[in-house]
């Protein structure tokens, strides 16, 4: 059995061996689920029904159970949808962008963070599907031909949102799954259970791990990664647009793309910290996601968060610069009317508070790091409501201005989608590996070929694994 | 072992397992330079270089790949130009029918959408899968493939096969064990 310590991205004694127990075991052996999973999906799943109860309500009644209604038709309905797609994105960031530039670390949080892509993406389409108001018609989104000889009208950008999150959601969960096939194999060839090795066999599409395989299952991925990088960056521009092309004051300015999406990685990684604080600490997997790997999320979280102050910062002075007394009125608006609490707290959440991850301190304190993103999740929230209605609910004329006011249909859909995306993600915890084992083993196999042209092989052999300054600072 | 080769006829043929990712790479190279052609590599993780030691060679996914996304750029502009130009034209703010700049999003969208979908479904195709058996699983330990050890099988279809002679060769490499697999 060899040590090895890449750079304390996976600590501990390690082996083949001992990774794949350690992830595997997660799926394959029931007791070692704590208490707490069954807490935290029990709860979820009640939550859960908040979101069918609501969703039943709208089918029978209508969009009306909500609170949009003129000058607002923008409400919770968007701001959830773009906040949810916001969080997904990191997840591709982390797979794709992470990848292409060779960044090993991603290895231990990309399936996790993968996963969190999908169930954010499958929260997000709930809200425009529902907002249609007939959600069995929403096919007719889609360009087919039908009898009513129509086409949808490509020069709309909610034309192009529909093309862009439905392309999002289709590459994430290929992505996902050309990645878990061959930890699937894994799976199928240590459980015991008849049933199961059926499943795990059919999901892994019979894989052996030849050589040619991989040599084309490697090609694939990285092309993959190749195109889910522009993927990512399009999506959020395309959301973006969906204000931008309008008119309204607060919305038709250039910076939204870029803005858009530094926040939604921003968001994103402040959910992935969210649920990988707790979780690795009830399965265990400190050695995995290790500290530096929080680390460096915090660093990704803190750049963003100054990419979309600085953004928050250009839509004051463009309001200014424009000459224009909408686009002025606009500004004094979030400053000072009737919204402007959620504004100054979004500059707290979102621009002073992050502020605190320059110190090296309060990225290795779990707690405080937690506390962060937490905060970073509502000021990410607080954001898109910002846009939206405090934008919509004085435009032009005096005269058509409104008041936007949250119902209890809103509050139960988004609290709702929080219990869907819990429960998915505690269900993909129970049921697929949450850390991709190939790519562990790969990434030790990489780490040991380095340390023995650096190093010589005998120093790997005697490297104390309890010398490791991270995890004593973790005990502190 | 050598009873197991008696069956000819359904002889799969010889594998050999080895602990350590280094060791199936030289045993590969080895086994490639003898002139066995018919061969092939197992491991739990990609082995950097060891498709290359069996002489694996296949550039066309890459190719595939950006063909699919061509097409699906084409394809995302002619549904755009012949929905918006001839089939239903509409007037939008005086702008031309077929107003290029504004139909970008959703070709960029299916030449993405195209691409990814032959980077997965080619992979999956070219290796031949889904596969649910294969007579590599015959071999013993196998199972561990997927896990922590490495295998390398040479088929008896290869026309420098021979049973005992391939055997011996194989055990000279080092292996933990050499297994005749059944078909």
């Amino acid at each position: 059995m060899e040590v090895i310590r890449p750079d304390r991205l996976i600590t501990g004694r390690q082996s083949n061996e001992k990774i794949t127990e350690k992830i595997s075991r997660l799926i394959l052996n029931n007791k070692v689920h704590p208490l707490s999973w069954y807490v935290m999906i029990g709860a979820a799943f009640m939550v859960l029904q908040v979101l069918m109860l609501t969703i039943t309500l709208l089918l029978y009644i209508g969009v009306g159970i909500w609170g949009i209604n003129q000058p607002c038709g923008w409400g919770f309905d968007i701001i959830n949808f773009v906040w949810w797609i916001g969080i997904g994105h990191a997840g591709t960031l982390i797979s794709a962008i992470l990848l292409l530039m060779r960044q090993q670390w991603r290895t231990s949080i990309n399936r996790f963070a993968e996963a969190m892509t999908i169930f954010a993406v499958m929260c997000a389409g709930l809200y425009p599907l529902l907002h249609t108001g007939r959600p069995w018609v929403a096919y007719w989104l889609f360009p087919y031909p039908n009898v009513l000889a129509q086409w949808p009208q490509f020069r709309s950008p909610l034309v192009w949102d529909v093309f862009a999150v439905s392309t999002y959601a289709t590459v994430s969960m290929l992505f996902w799954f050309v990645g878990l096939i061959p930890d699937l194999a894994t799976l199928r060839d240590r459980t015991k259970v008849k049933w199961a090795k059926a499943v795990f066999g059919m999901a892994s599409l019979g894989w052996r791990g030849s050589a040619g395989h991989w040599f084309r299952y490697e090609t694939a991925y990285l092309i993959l990664a190749g195109l889910s990088t522009p993927l990512v960056l399009s999506v959020h521009t395309i959301v973006s647009f969906d204000f931008a092309v309008g008119i309204v004051p607060g919305w038709h300015t250039t910076i939204f793309p870029p803005y858009f999406v530094a926040g939604a990685v921003f968001a994103g990684f402040a959910m992935v910290m969210l649920f990988l604080i707790p979780i690795r600490a009830m399965y265990g997997l400190k050695d995995y996601v290790t500290l530096k790997h929080l680390d460096w999320m915090a660093k990704i979280t803190l750049t963003t968060g100054m990419i979309v102050f600085y953004g928050y910062i250009m839509e004051v002075f463009y309001g200014w610069f424009s000459g224009n007394i909408y686009e002025q009125y606009m500004i004094m608006n979030r400053f000072r009317g009737p919204y402007a609490p959620f504004y100054w707290s979004l500059i707290l959440c979102n621009g002073i508070f992050p502020m605190v991850l320059w110190w090296p301190k309060v990225r290795q304190n779990l707690r405080a790091l937690w506390i962060v993103s937490m905060i970073v999740s509502i000021g990410m929230w607080l954001e898109r409501f910002v846009i939206i209605p405090a934008s919509l609910h004085r435009d032009f004329m005096p005269s058509a201005w409104g008041l936007y006011t949250p119902s209890v249909g809103d509050w139960g859909m988004y609290v709702g989608t929080i219990g869907l995306f819990t429960f998915l993600m505690f269900l993909f915890i129970r049921f697929l590996p949450i850390i991709s084992i190939a790519e562990m083993k790969d990434m030790m196999h990489r780490a040991k070929h380095e340390d023995h042209s650096a190093h010589g092989e005998d120093e790997i052999h005697h490297v104390d694994p309890n010398d490791n300054v991270l995890e004593v600072a973790e005990v502190k | 072992m050598s009873s197991a080769i008696k069956k000819r006829t359904t002889l799969y043929g010889l594998v050999a397992e080895f602990d350590e990712a280094d060791d199936v790479l030289k045993a590969a190279e080895a086994v490639y330079d003898a002139g066995y052609r018919k061969i092939d590599a197992y491991s739990p993780f990609p082995v950097h270089g060891l498709s290359d030691a069996i002489g694996f060679k296949c550039n066309l996914l890459p190719w595939l790949i950006f063909f699919g996304g061509i097409a699906g750029c084409l394809g995302g502009i002619t549904l755009e130009w012949y929905t918006s130009s001839i089939d239903y034209p509409m007037n939008v703010g005086g702008r031309p029918f077929f107003s290029w700049p504004s139909f970008v999003p959703v070709s960029y969208e299916c030449t993405i959408l195209f691409a990814a979908l032959t980077a997965v479904f080619g992979m999956i195709i070219l290796n031949g899968l889904p596969r649910p058996y294969h007579s590599i699983f015959n071999t013993p330990n196998f199972d561990r493939a997927t896990q922590d050890k490495f295998f390398l099988a040479i088929e008896a279809i290869d026309p420098r096969f021979d049973a005992k002679e391939t055997e011996r060769f194989l055990k000279g490499l080092n292996p933990v064990v050499v297994s005749a697999v059944e078909r």
